[in-house]
């Protein structure tokens, strides 16, 4: 099976159980786990290949001129993880169908899990650094939703937050370190960057990529000083506490620093940074792990014990070490997983998971207590389980190992730490399954259906058999994820007897020692409990509150509400960056001559100048400067015409009668003069600074406008193919609908959703209690006469066809003259206003058939079918088509799918305008207006034979 | 020619930030359509000025023609102004009726006289 499909079917997968839950749980479960047994069967395809010694690789170029390529490749550690990651989630979606009560969401629950699933497949098969970055924040977010699963319980929520927060901080450093190690290597590609060992260990930015790298790698497993959050993350489900915090998630630091190993370690950084950190780390939830009463906590410090031990053994840089850290990889999560579920089980049927609330467990689960039993033995380290191998192969490698000059440092840290293993994990046998039976449990324990504990107890089988038989069962694989991780290595003997080396000595020491602390466990736990200790929880949050308060302080003091100084601060800077730019640049002299100035340009400007100097002088009167701002659009669209855009030239002016109308609605409602606010001193400032610009912007045109092109521009080629290409003569025209179709069809969306936005808006602010401010609002200027005189009525009743056809006549010929949807639509939805002005808003409103938001859609519906429709000839969206029809008794005429385009470009203004200011109109809306109609005559006269009726 | 363009533009921009410098909805709008035209024209004038020669291909004669893009980009922008035009108005219209007071500096409202 491909590797794109082994990685993609968790996430394929995930569509289905929250959608198939309400054909049952047992529906919902089960499409889970066909999703990961589909996966996990295609991954064992590659098994023979793999066990051969053969890497498989998948390679779909993305952007690779950005090192961005969907590359996947599966060796021995990845089929390693792969295998653990799929085949424990299939173990995890069995338990979980049962441990799950009816009140959760079981269909959340499985998207979530294979979501998770899937992107820890893609860490772990994943050929592509950056690749590799986004399935790690991937499973951030996905354990984000499994932590937070149970969303009513705020440790909960808590322990979701605190788990993204760490493990985001951790993936965020994690991705500046791999940039720099790719930035190295010269490649994003794994396999090219274990290449290059030399070189990434030689560069001066080995130290911070390994800090980065390292950072993320141990915030992820949960490594001293970030091992904080793994016990807070055990609010969520135990099956995810047994899936993410024992097998796969935390694991992946570990993977990443087993994937990289052979460019990182072997430097006194490596061994230093990480070692210590290990040792550290496994020798300190050790210690912690013994006095938690939370059987799931007292499993999570022991995981982070465990994860420290890895960590360790990757940390010590030789190639047994290596080894080690693999095979106790294998084997921490099979007995982990297991101590979890039954963890689970034992909450489940005790009601509790608090030890000193249990006890004497053993006479009524006695299932559950054989799967606990020999789970439990393991994790301490007892032959003939499978933890004792690993453990002993880490104690002899720490006999071996000197820590700055110390030859007893690592071997006692390593021997009191499993000292401690040993003790928590009799604690977790003892206190909770021997003893006497009690009588106060709070629920009735007794042992679950097989569907509980099938798959702890197949985990628990499999500690023993890989105890007994390591060699055969897991040697190969042990053999080829140790070649994946050190290069080739020498043949690996896993066997249970070792002989009376060292490591004996220290394991049989910790034993001993173990027992005694676990007799001595009251008193122990008293003292415990007394002595001071700082709380990693209160110092997280204290540290969260200061940041947030930082950033509260920061925000409010930039984001303080002035709107007016942010506009100035934008102002002065562009203003202050254009003035770099002109000092340390260079400016060319002008290569064009000046255009002569005839009378009428300068009439023109004289009538711009006048008009906006008026308009600020006279800002106050909103009225005055509404009327002259429409000067001041009338001179640009006639300058638009008098320099040879009679296009623009039409646009413009039909908007400005729009906009003018717009702004008058608006008016009606708001003050009609604005007072003076601000004092002298802040008005000569915002003068200097609009000034400043001004004659900025002033220089930069003029000396644009005196100098030919830099460069050839690409008009010419619309020029040349506006014809022949696009089938018209119009070049603009031709521009907006087929050049550059793709833009226009987007900026006719844009159009329709902020008619859409003025829609809402009218309807939000309408229903809120403004509503009877406006039906209760008198008129604070003059009302007219007559609010729609008969003239004017009549003139607009007569020019609606004229103006109809105005705008046909526009749209039709726009191809090739000036003209075009945008112009049209414009005009048309002027000679509908025209109705609205002089009939009257209910007048109007009741003969309009249509809706506007339909007409909205149906423009842009139009224009997407004729995009759509050039996939049915083979070419890409968008491409224009036109040919000549001749049909009698018309002359020959041009037909271009062009046309269809603008169509919808067309109604997609109409709609959009007539929507904006209907939206408007509706504030005026008061009772007894809609009645009153100024010439009540109705065009279609279906009201005739009515009043015949009446009279006769 | 080129003094006359380049000029407005500068007295069009001038006036447009002078009027989104002040404190009430109104003067903004007026300062944003101001702003636009200036915008508009400047980006118009990129193709550089030419009078007498409309983008319209002449099948007869070989003619010069003005630089139809910055047009049919300044089209666009003309139709898309006229929508931001209308939602500023609105919102304007809405936070006015909402709050009966068409300032637009939010520190204004909440405490008063701390922030003049």
């Amino acid at each position: 099976m491909s590797l794109f499909l082994i990685a993609a079917l968790p996430f394929l997968g995930a569509l289905f159980p929250g959608l198939l839950i309400r054909a049952g749980r047992d529906a919902c479960a089960f499409a889970a786990g066909l999703a990961s047994l589909l996966a996990f069967v295609g991954l064992m395809t590659h098994a023979p290949a793999i066990f051969a010694g053969e890497v498989i690789h998948a390679r779909v170029d993305w952007l690779p001129q950005l090192g961005l390529s969907a590359n996947f490749f599966l060796d021995g550690l990845g089929f390693l993880f792969a295998t653990l990651i799929l085949s424990i989630g299939l173990l995890i979606i069995l338990y979980a169908r049962f441990y799950l009560s009816r009140q959760d969401p079981m269909g959340n629950f499985y998207t979530y899990l294979l979501l998770f699933q899937g992107a820890m497949v893609g860490i772990v098969t994943s050929d592509n650094i950056l690749l590799l970055l986004i399935f790690w924040e991937l499973t951030s977010l996905s354990s984000f939703l499994l932590i937070g699963f149970w969303k009513h319980l705020p440790e909960g929520r808590q322990g979701a937050r605190m788990a993204l927060t760490v493990t985001g901080m951790g993936g965020l450093a994690m991705i500046a370190g791999m940039l720099i190690l790719g930035h190295i290597a010269g490649s994003y590609d794994i396999s090219v960057i274990l290449q290059n060992k030399e070189a990434i260990q030689s560069s001066d930015l080995y130290l911070p990529a390994l800090l980065l790298i390292l950072l993320g790698a141990f915030t992820k497993s949960a490594q001293f000083p970030f091992h904080f959050w793994l016990p807070h993350a055990m609010a969520a489900p135990t099956p995810v506490s047994a899936y993410l915090h024992s097998a796969t998630m935390v694991k992946a630091g570990l993977f990443l620093m087993a994937r990289l190993w052979p460019v990182l370690a072997g430097t006194d950084a490596w061994f230093y940074i990480v070692a210590t950190t290990g040792l550290v780390t496994m020798l300190l939830g050790a210690v912690i792990a013994l006095f938690k009463d939370d059987l799931k906590a007292l499993l999570a410090f022991s995981t982070v014990s465990h994860l420290g031990l890895i960590t360790m053994l990757l940390g010590f840089g030789t190639k047994a070490a290596a080894v080690g850290a693999v095979f106790h990889i294998i084997n921490h999560a099979t007995f982990k997983a297991a101590l979890f579920m039954t963890a689970g089980i034992v909450d489940h049927e005790a009601h509790t998971r608090d030890i000193k609330r249990l006890g004497g467990l053993r006479h009524l689960m006695p299932v559950t207590f054989t799967i606990a039993l020999v789970a439990g033995l393991s994790m301490a380290g007892i032959p003939p389980f499978n933890g004792f191998l690993s453990k002993e192969m880490m104690l002899e490698l720490a006999a071996h190992t000197d820590w700055n000059g110390s030859h007893l440092l690592v071997p006692a840290l390593a021997t009191l730490a499993a000292l401690f293993s040993v003790a928590y994990s009799f604690r977790f046998i003892a206190h909770t399954f021997l003893g006497p039976k009690r009588e106060d449990y709070p629920g009735h324990p007794h042992d679950p259906g097989f569907g509980l504990w099938a798959s702890p107890a197949l985990l628990t089988v499999l500690v023993v058999v890989i105890g007994l038989f390591s060699g055969p069962v897991v040697g190969p694989l042990v053999q080829v994820t140790a070649d994946a991780v050190t290069g080739a290595h020498p043949k690996v003997y896993l066997k249970l007897w070792h002989g009376f080396t060292p490591a004996l000595y220290m394991s049989a020491g910790a034993i001993v020692g173990g027992l005694l602390l676990l007799m001595l466990h009251r008193w122990l736990d008293r003292a415990w409990n007394d002595a001071p200790r700082p709380e990693a929880k209160a110092i997280f949050e204290g540290i969260i509150a200061r940041v947030t308060d930082l950033a509260r302080g920061i925000t409010d003091g930039l984001h303080n509400g002035a709107i007016t100084r942010y506009a100035a601060i934008m102002v002065v800077f562009t203003l202050a960056v254009s003035i770099h730019a002109y000092t340390s640049g260079t400016l060319g002299l002008p290569t064009r001559k000046m255009m002569e100035i005839g009378l009428l340009p300068a009439v023109g400007w004289l009538l711009l100048v006048v008009a906006t100097g008026c308009i600020l002088l006279l800002h106050r009167n909103r009225f005055l400067s509404l009327i002259l701002i429409g000067i001041v659009g009338l001179i640009v669209s006639l300058s638009f015409n008098y320099l040879s855009a009679p296009d623009l030239a039409l646009t413009q002016i039909s908007v400005e009668v729009v906009t003018i109308i717009l702004m008058l609605l608006a008016l009606n409602f708001m003050p009609k003069d604005t007072p003076i606010e601000t004092p002298p001193l802040t008005r000569l400032r915002d003068g200097g600074i609009a000034v400043a610009a001004g004659v900025g912007i002033a220089a930069l045109a003029y000396a644009m406008l005196m100098r030919d092109f830099s460069f050839e521009s690409i008009s010419a080629f619309h020029a040349a193919n506006s014809y022949k290409g696009g089938g018209g003569t119009n070049m603009v025209n031709v521009i907006l609908v087929d050049f550059r179709g793709f833009d226009t069809f987007g900026e006719i969306i844009v159009l329709g959703i902020a008619a859409m936005v003025i829609y809402a808006l009218t309807e939000a602010v309408l229903a809120s209690k403004v509503r009877a401010y406006l039906l209760n609002r008198k008129p604070d200027m003059l009302m007219a006469g007559d609010a729609h005189p008969g003239l004017m009525v009549v003139v607009t009743r007569v020019m609606m066809p004229v103006a109809l056809m105005v705008a046909a006549y526009i749209f039709f010929r726009g191809h090739n003259l000036p003209g075009g949807g945008f112009i049209a639509g414009l005009i048309a939805a002027i000679a509908v206003v025209m109705q609205y002005m002089a009939s009257g808003f209910g007048w109007a409103a009741e003969r309009q058939r249509f809706p506007y938001h339909g007409i909205i859609g149906s423009g842009v519906l139009v224009a997407a079918a004729t995009g759509l429709g050039a996939w049915f000839n083979n070419v890409p969206f968008l491409t224009s088509d036109f040919g000549y029809v001749h049909i009698e008794p018309l002359k020959e005429f041009e037909l271009a799918t062009a046309a269809l385009f603008d169509l919808g470009v067309f109604l997609a203004v109409v709609g959009a305008v007539l929507l904006a200011l209907e939206s408007l109109a509706r504030f005026a809306w008061q009772p007894g207006i809609d009645t009153d109609h100024a010439i009540d005559i109705n065009p279609a006269r279906d009201d005739l034979a009515a009043n015949e009726k009446n009279e006769g | 020619m080129e003094l006359l363009v380049a000029s407005a533009i500068g007295i069009l921009t001038a006036a447009g930030i002078y009027l989104m410098l002040r404190r009430r909805t109104f003067p903004v709008i007026l300062g944003l359509s101001l702003l636009t035209y200036g915008v508009n024209i400047f980006l118009f004038a990129t193709g550089r000025l030419v009078t007498g020669a409309p983008p319209i291909l002449n099948k007869y004669a070989e003619v010069a023609y003005a630089d139809p893009l910055p047009q049919a980009l300044v089209l666009t922008a003309i139709v898309i102004s006229f929508g931001m035009t209308a939602v500023v108005v609105m919102i304007a219209l809405a936070a006015y009726l909402s709050a009966k007071d068409d300032n637009i500096n939010m520190t204004h409202t909440t405490e008063a006289g701390e922030d003049a």
